[in-house]
């Protein structure tokens, strides 16, 4: 448990240290506070504006295609890269605490960014009254897909000492996952069921409208426990490389 | 109880074979380190030495054979194992983003190193690897001789029993290396040091036992002052031979000019090493008497001059 704590909090001084992160924050908060703005802001197109996130979630599912992987691309392969794996993976520690705790820090920095970002709904109570429903869903959505975005970027991170492979081949696997659905009309039957149950969407819309429901909760939760244990598994298997 | 204490047996290398693709980095290498014991492998570049580390430090199994580390398996009991070593590795990989006392902390922990015992011990490398004015400095600043000291401070900061260190003097400046030096040599009466080298009077220097090491083999294993000795043309010949063992064993030992023989099966063949005294040619006498004996001369080596090849590949003096 402590060295799970020691790995996750030397990278999260690492990421409030460094300008990477610092930059990703911002372009979040830019992107999604253009995004909020419009969506509620009365325009010609728009004059009647519901006070809701709505417009919010669906884009920031977008932005979460990319910024997981810049925030854990670093996490592996800089170790690789500087040879510091090697005093890592000989230190007495677990490989899946290396992963965890690595993965936790990352999953803090990502909280810490959609906290930021609590000053939407905020701006709505103030202004207007909005449901209060969509807005948990919506944020639980974010989260538990976030997770899973960055346990992509985890393996991603594992398998390669390059970061910019790291970050272009975690975006691949998220952005798959995130339009995938979108081949079902092509396929039909029975295969085009089961393609929209592996994508994102399918799971992820619901929680915007307000809805809780344990199906999509668990598939979040299990694409971030099967990409997890692959990382853990590729972190072994570089032992025996 | 002291004296069972230094006959112990710490380090156990059974068969040790490891490939990279098609090419053996190492072939059935073997060797052991007792506890206390300040052990030199000397070898050129690329003679495999960093492998043999890698392996010896759980960072990656052999892909043939057997370490032991204080009676546990290296790949097996691969933690306990860990928890016993501190490792330099050749490159002194550091996070350079993190200032010193912090990137020491941080290796602490990971070592299972209670809070307090962080502490004190911090403290103490600090002194003893001399970084007191660079504690707060992040390590990318540093000099090489600086991230030097800094990868030797995290590998003694858990006390560990054995200390594995891949080219502790490389890339450093002179008087950096001296104090290096003093400071293995005064690590290696507590604990058991494993360091490899490619200069020849630094293992000369520090090293209780080296082990020349070359294209993957042990070729040869000895205290450094023997080493020297046979260094200075002790020739050594290995001759094939057809014929019943005692009785060319016997003869051998009467040819004058010969101070030992031993015979050993080499790949099913018998072949007798032959221990000359300095400076002498055999060739002609041996020959002579082996055939005038009836029996068939298969073939003969100069063996040593393979042993100063090697030397001659190691970097016998220092650039000062």
């Amino acid at each position: 448990m402590r060295t799970i704590q020691a790995v996750a909090w030397k990278e999260i001084q690492v990421y409030f240290g460094t300008p990477t992160a610092y930059i990703v924050g911002m372009i979040f908060l830019a992107l999604t506070g253009i995004v909020f703005a419009s969506g509620v802001v009365p325009s010609e197109n728009n004059p009647f504006p519901e006070a809701t996130l709505g417009r919010f979630f669906t884009w920031t599912s977008l932005f979460l295609i990319f910024l997981p992987p810049a925030l854990t691309m670093r996490l592996l392969a800089e170790e690789q890269k500087l040879g510091t794996i090697e005093l890592l993976l000989t230190s007495p520690v677990r490989d899946w605490e290396i992963i965890l705790g690595k993965y936790l820090a990352s999953f803090a920095f990502l909280l810490a960014m959609l906290a930021l970002t609590l000053y939407y709904p905020v701006l709505l109570y103030v202004f207007a009254e909005p449901d209060p429903g969509p807005l948990y869903a919506g944020y639980l959505g974010l989260i538990l897909y976030g997770a899973a975005a960055l346990a992509i970027g985890m393996l991603t991170s594992t398998i390669t000492s390059n970061q910019i492979v790291a970050l272009i081949v975690g975006i691949g696997v998220i952005g798959a996952l995130y339009v995938v659905h979108f081949s079902t009309d092509i396929v039909g039957g029975i295969a085009s069921v089961l393609i929209s149950e592996i994508g994102f969407q399918a799971h992820y819309e619901d929680f915007g409208r307000g809805v809780i429901d344990t199906k999509h909760v668990v598939y979040f939760l299990s694409v971030t426990a099967v990409f997890l244990f692959l990382a853990i598994r590729a972190l072994e298997f570089r032992r025996w490389r | 109880m002291e004296d069972q204490n230094t006959n112990e047996i710490m380090i156990q290398a059974t068969d040790l074979t490891h490939f990279y693709g098609p090419q053996p980095a190492i072939e059935e290498v073997n060797f052991g380190v007792k506890r206390g014991e300040i052990l030199g492998f000397l070898g050129p570049n690329g003679a495999g030495k960093t492998t043999t580390m890698r392996i010896l430090t759980g960072f990656m199994p052999p892909t043939e054979g057997k370490v032991t580390l204080a009676d546990y398996d290296v790949v097996e009991q691969s933690l306990e194992v860990r928890k016993r070593i501190g490792y330099l590795p050749e490159t002194v990989p550091l996070h350079t983003e993190m200032q010193v006392t912090n990137y020491l902390k941080y290796m602490g922990t990971l070592r299972g190193m209670p809070s307090r015992q962080i502490k004190r011990r911090v403290g103490e490398v600090i002194d003893v690897c001399r970084l007191q004015d660079y504690h707060k400095t992040i390590i990318g600043k540093l000099s090489k001789g600086f991230r030097q000291r800094v990868g030797i401070a995290q590998a003694i900061l858990h006390e560990p029993e054995v200390l594995v260190l891949d080219e502790p003097t490389i890339g450093i400046d002179p008087i950096q290396v001296v104090e290096t030096r003093r400071l293995i040599q005064e690590l290696g009466r507590e604990q058991t040091v494993v360091l490899s080298s490619h200069i020849l009077p630094e293992v000369n220097m520090i090293c209780e036992r080296v082990l020349i090491i070359h294209e993957g083999h042990i070729v040869a294993e000895d205290t450094p002052s023997n080493l020297a000795q046979r260094l200075q043309g002790v020739d050594q010949l290995q001759v094939e031979v057809g014929g019943p063992v005692q009785e060319v064993l016997s003869l051998l030992r009467r040819v004058p000019g010969v101070t030992e023989v031993t015979q050993r099966y080499n790949q099913g063949r018998n072949v007798f090493v032959v221990q000359v005294e300095q400076d002498r040619d055999l060739r002609d006498e041996i020959s002579r008497a082996i055939v005038s004996n009836g029996w068939s001369l298969l073939s003969m080596q100069l063996v040593s001059m393979s042993l100063e090849d090697i030397f001659l590949r190691l970097t016998t003096h220092e650039e000062l």
